[in-house]
């Protein structure tokens, strides 16, 4: 008989870490790769070079979380393969391609567990291509990654439960946070107060960072509209309205964003079904109660299957884990199983509760200017996206991409597409589901021309 | 409910070819409708590489080639866009003496056609195009061929076809097509049903059906060329850049990205779509390095690929079906249907209006081929096979 080749797991973060877990304890030798340097995903991020730093200042009450799942993980050594700074670009027929150190190495799998997080959600406002403006996401990891803040007086301006989050970091961090701009009215966060029975400690800790944000003078402000970023070669100040009162703040630096975007471009290339979610406002591939997804063998977990977050990202890895044991016969925990599923609709109906509270502003896409950059790695501004909708009579999303470009560069439309998708169901007068979603493409992030090919080919299976 | 449509001329697909056609039938005043089972322009002609180039072809396509040379610098009349058209030349490298000679005897070949042709040694290479690096023995150059945005142009024909008339039916798959009377009836879609005096078959690679219902058989196969586009770069490229004998091409738009190809994708589960294969890519990636010094440090950002009908002999269908009379064929550009389609364009809006062409189109009559058993049909390759993909074909040695 011959031997099965690895499974393969995809991302180091929570998710990914509590199946490579669950796989190893059933005597599985999976191969783990992530793009990052450590393991820890984005929550867990872990610093590039050591500082004075305690872990409960980089993550704060989350902290014995994060050292459980590093030191967890670093204790599965030597029984699994473990690729950092891996690039996984390209998947086929059970076959993956991998960029490492310069080198391209093709792998064969037998299973694939796709946990590949998430990245921020956004909407083009004017000026938010200036130097100084970052995502949320992208503040955090300053501070987290690197020990740096984007600017010295800082505004954080969007939606979602990481607003008050990096807000809160950086006030920590001694940072002067200027305000924090939410787009949401005060009375969707009363919606909060539904989720006070499912999630206490959530719920409490998020009001605890509002409090201390506004007794240590930070202002925040409900309802932000008409937002605009202001600055000559970078970011000098930011100008909003809110009901009738228009308002300016000076400032050198601003983290924005609407929430989360999950990463599915590899679940698409696997050929995963994909079904509309209305609560993400995004296309997802399917899967069932164990996380599989529509192809047998492809498993999803984690933020990049439906954004949920941390906790759930490690109940969803486990139990994508135990999946796949069932599905190759070995011995799993069917119990176990049951209790994470028990655990993770208890979650779910929390993310309802959230999503109410923090509301994505869809109806900000038909007001961005004409002259706004929507997409920045192809330059092409929300006009020029408009009249590509108009000349051509586009009414699909990747039509629009054809003839417009939309979605073409460097990020493939992983910062533009959702913010594309708005503007065409808005010209169209179309539903947000019916516009379509773009279809993914290999390399999923850019690789070197010069990548050269490992001379081993195929790994030889375990 | 079915809806009914009455016109002259259905038809189907929506490609370069059926647009252009269907532009130019509209012009000559006849009520047409486009039928396309996806989007107008969404498969070849809508993803292919952009080459528009007359150098290389078979001598038996240069006439049709020159007619559709013509049309290229006149789109904006013609569309409304001038969809991103370069006039760049086209540069054919050769890699050792042997390419050399073949350059050199298309050259000759073709002297008297308007192409001007321009053979260049090592030296000159060197000094006009510095940045084609490698080990480049020689080359020919075409100064009035160039490139253009395939997406572009091929939206823009149909788009332009819809506002002059034309009923453009997007995600409307002809069903069927039956002769009855004094001219057919297609069903299309869910419920449409459309009667038309003739019908232009350009369905692409899907074009052997409709010629099969009609007792025509053609060794049409699939082929899926693969392509690699950089991020944007300085400008480095001048000319569209070729190779005796295929391996690779390249080109450059103006927005700085490189568009380089030269491999063959793999189909999926659905022969309708294809991916190119990661090892492919790569080897096209090192080539590319290898060639243009400028590359040697850029990303790679997107790989695509498309499908596209091929017959052995390299060149397409096109003329009136010998067995039907009122059918009109236009497909099987085996790679190299985007130039020349414009032109074909206007010689199937003269083959309905006048019952024949005033370009030579002979040699690509669909009866050529000799009756293939159906039975073999099932087996023909895909042509993906093929490790690379021969745009430029050796048989210009010949
Ligand atoms: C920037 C950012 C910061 C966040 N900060 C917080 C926070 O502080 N608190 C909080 O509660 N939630 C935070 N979130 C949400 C958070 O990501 C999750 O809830 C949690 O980390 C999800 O875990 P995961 O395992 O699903 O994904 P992640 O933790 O995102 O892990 C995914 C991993 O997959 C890797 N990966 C993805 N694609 C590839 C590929 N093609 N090849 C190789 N590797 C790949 C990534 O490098 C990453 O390490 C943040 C999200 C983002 C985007
Ligand atoms: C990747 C690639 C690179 C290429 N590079 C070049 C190049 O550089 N230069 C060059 O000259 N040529 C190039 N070519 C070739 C060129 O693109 C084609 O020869 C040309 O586009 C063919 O046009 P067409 O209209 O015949 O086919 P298509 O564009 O394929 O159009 C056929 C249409 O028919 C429709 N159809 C099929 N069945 C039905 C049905 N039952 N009902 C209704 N509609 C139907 C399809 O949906 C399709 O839209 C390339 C091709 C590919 C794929």
């Amino acid at each position: 008989m011959t031997a099965r080749a690895q499974p393969l797991i995809v991302g180091a973060g929570p998710a990914g870490v509590r199946a490579a877990e669950t796989l190893v304890k059933a005597g599985l030798r999976p191969l783990v790769v992530d793009e990052a340097p450590a393991c820890g995903g984005q929550i867990y991020r872990q610093r590039l070079v050591a500082d004075e730093r305690s872990s409960t200042a980089l993550y704060g009450s989350e902290a014995s979380k994060a050292e459980r799942l590093h030191s967890n993980f670093a204790a599965l050594a030597g029984r699994l393969d473990y690729w950092p700074q891996a690039l996984l670009w390209n998947l086929r027929d059970g076959r993956a391609d991998i960029a490492v150190a310069g080198t391209n190495r093709q792998i064969a799998y037998d299973g694939l567990i796709l946990a590949t997080g998430a990245t921020d959600r956004i909407l083009p406002i004017p000026g938010w291509t200036l130097p100084g403006v970052f995502t949320l996401g992208g503040a955090q990891i300053a501070l987290k990654a690197q020990g740096c803040a984007i600017g010295s007086r800082v505004v954080f301006l969007g939606s979602g439960p990481l607003l008050y989050l990096v807000a809160w970091q950086y006030l920590k961090a001694g940072v002067d946070v200027a305000a924090v701009l939410d787009t949401a009215p005060f009375n969707a966060k009363l919606n909060l107060l539904r989720g006070l029975a499912l999630e206490p400690a959530v719920i409490l800790r998020g009001m605890r960072m509002t409090a201390e944000l506004r007794l240590r003078g930070v202002a925040l402000h409900y309802g932000v509209e008409d937002v605009r970023v202001e600055g000559g070669r970078r970011v000098e100040a930011i100008m909003w309205r809110q009901g009738t009162r228009s308002r300016k703040l000076s400032c050198d630096g601003i983290g924005y964003g609407l929430a989360l975007r999950s990463e599915t471009q590899l679940a698409d290339l696997a050929g995963c079904h994909f079904r509309f979610d209305q609560r993400d406002r995004a296309w997802l591939p399917e899967r069932d109660a164990g996380g599989r997804g529509s192809v047998p063998g492809v498993y999803l977990a984690g933020d990049g299957a439906a954004i949920a977050g941390g906790d759930a990202a490690e109940l969803a890895g486990e139990r994508a884990g135990l999946a796949l044991l069932e599905d190759r016969g070995l011995p799993h925990d069917p119990e176990r199983a049951e209790v994470i599923g028990r655990a993770l609709s208890r979650i779910g109906r929390f993310r309802d509760i959230l999503e109410a509270a923090f509301p994505f502003p869809a109806h900000w896409a038909k007001d961005i200017a004409d002259e706004t950059p929507v997409c920045r790695c192809e330059e092409i501004s929300a006009g020029e996206v408009r009249g590509a909708v108009g000349h051509f009579e586009i009414s699909e999303l990747n039509r629009l991409k054809a003839v417009s470009r939309i979605g073409m560069g460097r990020c493939q439309g992983r910062i533009c597409g959702s913010a594309a998708a708005e503007i065409l169901a808005g010209e169209t007068g179309r539903g947000i589901d019916a516009v379509g979603r773009l279809r993914s493409q290999a390399p999923v992030k850019p690789i070197p021309l010069a990548l050269t090919m490992a001379e081993t080919g195929v790994k030889a299976a375990e | 409910m079915s809806r009914r449509l009455d016109v002259d001329v259905a038809i189907i697909g929506g490609g370069l070819v059926g647009s252009s056609a269907a532009l130019a039938l509209r012009g000559m005043g006849m009520s047409v409708a486009l039928l396309d089972k996806g989007f107008c322009g969404a498969q070849a002609s809508g993803v292919n590489y952009g080459g528009v180039r007359r150098q290389g072809r078979p001598l038996e396509q240069l006439p049709l080639s020159q007619r559709a040379h013509g049309i290229w610098p006149r789109l904006q009349a013609l569309i409304g866009i001038d969809g991103e058209f370069l006039r760049s030349g086209h540069l054919k490298l050769a890699r050792d003496e042997a390419d050399m000679a073949a350059l050199e005897a298309y050259a000759e070949a073709v002297a008297g056609q308007g192409l001007g042709l321009e053979l260049i040694g090592h030296n000159g290479l060197r000094e006009r195009f510095g940045w084609v690096g490698g080990d480049v023995f020689g080359a020919s150059f075409c100064a009035g061929d160039g490139h253009a945005n395939p997406r572009l142009v091929s939206t823009g024909f149909a788009s332009a076809a819809r506002r002059a008339g034309v009923h453009v039916l997007e995600n409307t798959p002809v069903k069927g097509v039956t002769r009855n009377g004094a001219g057919f009836a297609l069903e299309a879609g869910d419920d449409l049903s459309l009667s038309a005096r003739f019908v232009i078959n350009s369905a692409g690679a899907w074009a052997d059906s409709f010629a099969a219902a009609f007792g025509e058989s053609v060794p049409l196969a699939r082929i899926y060329p693969s392509m690699v586009v950089t991020e944007p770069l300085e400008a480095i490229m001048t000319a569209n850049i070729g190779m005796e004998g295929g391996g690779i091409y390249a080109r450059q738009v103006e927005r700085g990205n490189c568009v380089v190809g030269g491999e063959r994708a793999l189909p999926l589960d659905d022969p309708d779509f294809s991916r190119p294969r990661g090892e492919g890519a790569l080897a096209i990636m090192n080539r590319a390095a290898e060639l243009f010094p400028g590359l040697r440090h850029a990303h790679a950002i997107r790989f695509w690929s498309g499908t596209e009908g091929a017959i052995p002999d390299r060149n397409p269908v096109i003329g009136p079906s010998l067995t039907t009379p009122g059918l009109i064929h236009a497909f099987g550009f085996t790679g190299a249907g985007f130039q020349i389609a414009p032109g074909v364009g206007e010689v199937l809006a003269e083959l309905v209006r006048d019952g024949r062409s005033t370009t030579p189109i002979d040699a690509f009559t669909i009866g050529r081929f000799a009756p293939v058993p159906i039975s073999t049909r099932t087996d023909r390759g895909s042509g993906a096979g093929e490790a690379s993909e021969p745009q430029h074909p050796r048989e210009t040695r010949s």
